[in-house]
């Protein structure tokens, strides 16, 4: 219930930033929302020696589209920010129907995209709709810039290829190459809870033609599953009854569940082909759905 | 004759629904709970718990703990074995560790404690401790007890050589035998009502104040039940019953949870003591989910006599209750498994036969509690619930099914087959109202189009009537305590009270009720009279509020003893009129001569009297204290209806509608009821959909936390429709009102299960375990089979 | 004011790291030297002495430590005291002026929108929180807003109501 003893510092540039992180020991973590790193500290499930908190370094609240199309999500933009976003509502359906189930509203007033996706829980909702998207991580360090693709960010629970010295500073959303749609659906018990079952579904069509595709599953593995056998299903044809249930399918296949109290790994399997159909049958880009 | 009684709503009497009086605080943040209480010199306690269910502690080394700066003690069970602490009894006559010292029994279990300047410290210290556990085989469930080859849990206990904590049964067994052998039908259901917790907000705690210059310990303790509290003390401590206060501040929430005496408090006081400091006590939610008084986790196997035209002849109940490490139920010490056997109470059931077993198990202790009303919510759920399969069986409507079986209006009163005696209700109209409210006849038929359609429509029905206020002092005791409860009434000079009961609310309102009363009897305006419960110092003797029991006894007392008090302030008005007392009559406030109406003097003019002006012989003062020992129980009604919509593909389930029509006699305060009846509601919906304690099967308990142990938000939680047409007075209770905090906690579950087992009607399905997730309900659909829940919990 | 600690030594002392940190409290300016790792409800309820925000759970689910942080609702148990550094904090106590309540809490009495009252504070600030920038919310907007803050003994329906009665109010006086 309360953390171990820890040293804190908060920077108010990304450079001072980098250099504590760099210069801060063995175990230094980066606290932006602290809505997941707070709660692991305070069970003692994670004691690192030092927090470097980035809350005061200007600049990285934002989030925007730039003139390419692509979109820009700062490492301190709330979930609360994407939840009232009109630019998302307007042009990104896969996120907009994700970040209202993300936690609760106490904690989307706190929690950070970028910071989610680099917890890399397996359970965590943003790093499905991420790798949907095919979206990047801009990663800044000593060493310089660099943007490491979602699909390789994550390398297992709660692990990620950032080096101990480098800052998430954002995600790339890249430009769309036709019109958006797709949705998140997530099986939940009640607002707060644990995906039992994800699925995260991006599609961009152009000529009645899938151009791209994306589908993500949330916790039905050791992390974030991307079901590429399933997007490719869909891609290079236009959406059919027929090439949806195919990408349900490969969906289905590609997820890893297990049993446990919240199902059989039968059932949650099957409910990752329920919601690709479901995601991709509604006529209405972005629907969403909660259990319960 | 013209009246000047007062208008009784206006002065917040019976059925007026008086604002509350608590709200004043609470709405400003300024409640006074438990880790609100702040002490000079305090200091604070964390407890070190057994990551293991069930394993031999070999050694405990807490010298690193003893190092850490700011720590002041730790407490070990061998420490508290030389005082003879390490052990303390429980409220159902057996023991239950307060430190571990052989062996842990549960996950969770309390093994060491730490007191120190800050709980920050006294975590960490905990986190120095080192223990060496040498691990035992667990065991998760009563099967699991049962087996040959099990361990005995309870090997600290001379006399046990298995894992069998009692055998009881009730009923005519001869009887039902012979009812069974001449059915036309037998229906039979088997499920598991699965581990639960009250969970309150608001964890246990204690600030425990040993006072070495004056010898008296002041305890401020999260307990439902102050008195009871400060008797275990004396005997458990061995320290003077008057030396000891207890003191029961704002609870955030109790529903049985906050009865128990728990080694926290053991130790807190124990501390205090040898530190000459007052100690305080938070426990975490994980402490409280993982340890303290659970609910449920019973195993029914039932079955139902019935003839051909639906006439249940004989039933037969037979439960299996995992109690934990340790049998620390807080109920009436007869009844080894509750008033179970309060079952059929509103049913025509001729005759009926209980067994019951309780079993040892690796996990916390309990089975009583969270608004249970001592197992009345699983006897009413395996009632509702057998009785949904028995109409199922016959092929009978369930409306017209329980209809044709209720108790009928002029049967009362009615000896139920277990031996309760009912005295009133008006069952057929409570669910005449329902079924109107629901529009029963269209919803079937809408229902019935849908099933067309592919989508699942579903109606489930549930009745409860329940035994509250225990209870008469002839049959209800709890380690032989009487089960009666009081109310002291202190009338000023200036005819302001001040009333104090031995009950404790925990948000019921009692503050603000228990004023309606006197405001009922004597006329004295609701708000001049100040209410105060929880501190053993000032209130009367009492038991304590749960199990429902304040309105029909603490209520009942509060009522005898206004009662006295108009009894004597009778003669003061008789005194004062110069008249004898023969020819004074009472309206609403005020005593007058009955051949003389225009001349009168108020209640508050008595009062006056009382101090200033008393006839000769008369002592003075107006102050006077009831002692209540209900004649009998009293017997609310209820029928909960509710009806859902299924997603065959997800197994989803929605609430359409929940309808609840409760008949609790009279009313004091309308609006605390209904706020009683649909926190009840809510109870019951997080049960039947989400909320459970499970066990894997390496005994680590599943639903230790809020993130596994799911309540409801305002988001999932359906709305109500409540209705309160039906009124029937409790014929014995001095009010005529009969109690309501667990009516739809009791009653509710069962109706939201039953709708879904209705949805998916034509699948053979009769059974899914609560809590009816939606991966239960698509594998019963999907494979047309019963669903169980019982742990161990399957998995990979 | 002299505050006296335990002598626990020199080689104590030097172990335990405080930080001084300057915001604002409902409306009052505050200076506090604190350990990283105390949480923000600790400062509020034990630092301060401020303990109408409370303490529920231990996961950061149920919301009874809800306050405002530059008027964002948010679970003060998993923030760190020295993040309010330089920000401004509204707890309960801080709703009500000296005379006279807030609707919100108004509403809550009006409409028994609490039994045991422990949620209470943190519900009342999460309802702030959202009549702030949405005054005419619908039921689903106020059952949303509020699906953070876990309630036992209401049923929610009547915290409905408290909210709605509030947002009326509020709106007449605006």
């Amino acid at each position: 219930m309360f953390p171990s003893r820890f040293r804190y510092e908060a920077p108010h540039s990304l450079d001072e930033a980098i250099s504590m992180l760099h210069d801060g020991g063995d175990y230094v973590k980066v606290l932006a929302g602290g809505q997941s790193l707070v709660p692991m500290m305070k069970l003692r499930f994670a004691s690192p020696e030092m927090l470097v908190d980035i809350n005061n370094i200007p600049g990285l609240a934002y989030h925007r589209a730039d003139p390419d199309g692509s979109l820009h999500i700062g490492a301190l933009c709330r979930h609360a920010d994407l939840e009232h976003s009109d630019l998302l509502k307007e042009t990104q359906p896969t996120m907009a129907a994700a970040a209202p189930l993300i936690a609760d509203p106490l904690v989307r007033n706190r929690g950070t995209l970028v910071g989610s996706v680099c917890h890399a829980d397996p359970q965590g909702d943003w790093a499905s709709v991420m790798m949907a998207l095919g979206a990047s991580v801009v990663a800044q360090g000593p060493r310089g810039r660099r943007a490491i693709p979602i699909a390789g960010f994550v390398t297992g629970p709660f692990e990620n290829v950032l080096e101990p010295d480098e800052i998430a500073v954002e995600a790339v959303v890249p430009p769309a190459k036709g019109a958006r749609s797709g949705g998140y659906l997530k099986l939940e018990r009640r607002v707060g809870d644990f995906a039992t079952v994800g699925v995260a579904v991006a599609v961009e069509t152009s000529g009645g033609t899938v151009v791209r595709a994306g589908i993500a599953l949330t916790g039905v593995g050791g992390s974030t599953i991307g079901a590429t056998e399933a997007a490719a299903a869909l891609t290079g044809k236009p959406l059919t009854p027929e090439s949806i249930a195919a990408a349900a399918e490969l969906a289905a296949g590609a997820a890893q569940p297990k049993t446990d109290h919240r199902g059989s790994a039968e059932y949650k399997r099957h409910m990752v082909s329920v919601f690709v159909r479901r995601i991709l049958g509604a006529t209405a880009p972005g629907a969403t759905e909660r259990a319960a | 004759m013209t009246t000047q009684a007062l208008d009784e709503i206006k002065i917040g009497g019976l059925g007026a629904s008086r604002k509350r009086v608590e709200d004043d605080r609470f709405i400003r943040g300024k409640g006074n709970y438990t880790d609100d209480v702040v002490l000079p010199g305090m200091l604070h306690m964390e407890i070190l718990r057994s990551p293991l269910p069930h394993a031999r502690i070999k050694s405990i080394d807490a010298s690193k703990a003893w190092e850490i700066p700011g720590v002041h003690l730790v407490l070990t069970g061998e420490m508290m074995a030389t005082r003879n602490l390490a052990w303390m009894p429980t409220l159902s006559y057996d023991t239950q560790a307060v430190l571990a010292t052989d062996k842990v029994r549960f996950q969770g279990q309390e093994v060491a404690c730490v007191i120190a300047d800050d709980p920050y410290i006294a975590k960490d210290a905990c986190e120095a401790i080192e223990v060496d556990y040498e691990p035992l085989p667990p065991i998760v469930n009563p099967w699991q007890a049962l087996a040959s080859d099990a361990p005995v849990i309870r090997d600290d206990k001379v006399s046990q050589a298995d894992n069998v904590v009692y055998n009881w049964e009730v009923g005519d067994k001869a009887g039902t035998d012979r009812a069974f052998a001449q059915a036309d039908v037998i229906s039979k259901l088997e499920l598991h009502y699965p581990r639960s917790h009250p969970s309150p907000i608001e964890c246990c705690g204690s600030v425990a104040d040993f006072n070495r210059a004056t010898s008296k310990l002041t305890v401020y303790m999260t307990t439902q039940a102050p008195h009871i509290i400060r008797a275990a003390v004396a005997m458990v401590a061995e320290l003077p019953e008057q030396m000891i206060r207890i003191i029961s501040p704002d609870i955030g929430g109790g529903f049985g949870n906050k009865v128990p005496i728990y080694p926290g408090y053991v130790c807190s006081i124990l501390a205090s003591i040898l530190l000459e400091r007052p100690v305080k006590w938070i426990e975490d939610k994980t402490g409280n989910l993982i340890s303290t008084g659970f609910a449920r986790d019973i195993y029914l196997k039932g079955e139902m006599a019935l003839r051909r035209d639906g006439k249940i002849l004989g039933v037969r109940m037979h439960t299996d209750a995992d109690h934990g490490a340790f049998f620390s139920d807080a109920q009436p010490s007869k009844f080894k498994i509750g008033l179970m056997h309060s079952a059929f109470a509103a049913y025509d059931v001729p005759v009926a036969h209980l067994t019951a077993r309780g079993l040892y198990t690796n996990k916390a202790p309990g089975g009583v509690a969270y608004r249970c009303s001592f197992r009345v919510t699983e006897a009413m759920f395996f009632q509702e619930r057998m009785v949904q399969a028995a109409a199922d069986d016959l092929g009978m409507d369930q409306a017209e099914f329980r209809r044709m079986n209720f108790v009928k209006d002029d049967d009362f009163p009615h000896r139920t087959p277990f031996g309760f005696l009912t005295d009133s209700g008006q069952y057929a109209k409570c669910l005449d109202v329902g079924l109107a409210a629901i529009g029963y006849e269209n919803f079937r038929k809408e229902q019935a189009e849908a099933r067309e359609r592919g989508r699942l429509l579903g109606l489930g029905i549930s009745t409860m009537t329940e035994p509250l206020g225990a209870g008469n002092s002839r049959e209800y005791d709890i380690l032989g305590i009487k089960m009666f409860d009081s109310a002291d009434l202190k009338v000023h000079m200036t005819g302001k009270a001040i009333l104090r009961t031995g009950a404790r609310g925990q948000g019921q309102g009692h503050e603000t009720t228990w004023a309606q009363i006197v405001a009922h009897e004597l006329g004295i305006p609701a708000d001049d009279v100040t209410v105060e419960e929880g501190d053993t110092d000032t209130a009367p003797f009492g038991m304590g509020t749960y199990a429902s029991r304040s309105t029909p006894v603490a209520g009942a007392a509060v009522a005898m003893v206004s009662r006295k008090i108009r009894a004597k302030a009778r003669k003061l008005a008789a005194h004062l009129l110069e008249v004898s007392e023969e020819d004074i009559e009472w309206e609403l406030g005020r005593f007058y001569v009955r051949s003389s109406p225009g001349r009168g003097v108020t209640i508050q003019e008595c009062a006056m009297a009382a101090y200033s002006n008393m006839p000769d012989g008369m002592e003075p003062g107006l102050e006077n204290t009831a002692y209540y020992d209900p004649p009998n129980l009293t017997w609310p009604f209820a029928v909960y209806i509710v009806t859902v919509e299924v997603d065959p593909e997800t197994g989803v389930w929605d609430v359409l509608r929940m309808v609840a029509v409760d008949d609790c006699g009279v009313r004091i305060n309308p609006m605390i009821v209904e706020g009683q009846i649909m926190g009840g509601l809510t109870e019951a919906y997080a049960m039947s959909s989400m909320q459970f304690i499970t066990f894997d099967a390496d005994g680590n308990c599943v639903g230790s936390n809020y993130m596994d142990y799911l309540l409801p938000s305002a988001w999932e939680t359906p709305g109500y429709e409540l209705h309160s047409e039906v009124v029937t007075p409790c014929p014995h209770h001095p009010i005529g009102a009969k109690g309501i905090g667990e009516c739809a906690a009791v009653g509710g579950p069962a109706a939201f299960v039953n709708a879904v087992i209705d949805a998916l009607t034509g699948t053979g399905v009769r059974n899914i375990d609560m809590p009816v997730l939606p991966d239960r309900v698509w594998e019963a659909i999907t494979y047309r089979r019963d669903v169980s829940g019982a742990p161990p919990v399957r998995q990979d | 004011m002299t505050i006296v600690y335990d002598d626990l030594g020199d080689e104590a002392a030097s172990e335990v790291p405080v930080r001084k940190i300057r915001f604002t409290i409902n409306g009052q300016k505050k200076v506090a030297e604190v350990e990283p790792r105390l949480l923000l409800a600790d400062l509020i309820r034990r630092g301060i002495g401020l303990t109408g925000t409370h303490r529920g759970c231990d996961t950061t689910n149920c919301g009874a430590c809800t306050v405002l942080v530059d008027g964002k609702a948010i679970k003060s148990c998993t923030m760190l005291a020295v993040q309010v550094d330089g920000r401004e904090v509204t707890t309960v106590e801080g709703l009500a002026s000296a005379s006279e309540l807030h609707p919100i809490q108004e509403g809550f009495k009006q409409e028994h929108g609490l039994q045991c009252g422990f949620c209470t504070p943190g519900m009342m600030m999460a309802a702030k929180a959202l009549l702030d920038h949405n005054p005419d919310p619908t039921e689903e907007d106020v059952r949303w807003a509020l699906s953070g803050n876990l309630c036992r003994c209401t049923g929610y329906q009547n915290i409905v109501k408290s909210v709605l009665w509030a947002a009326e109010k509020l709106r007449a006086e605006a």
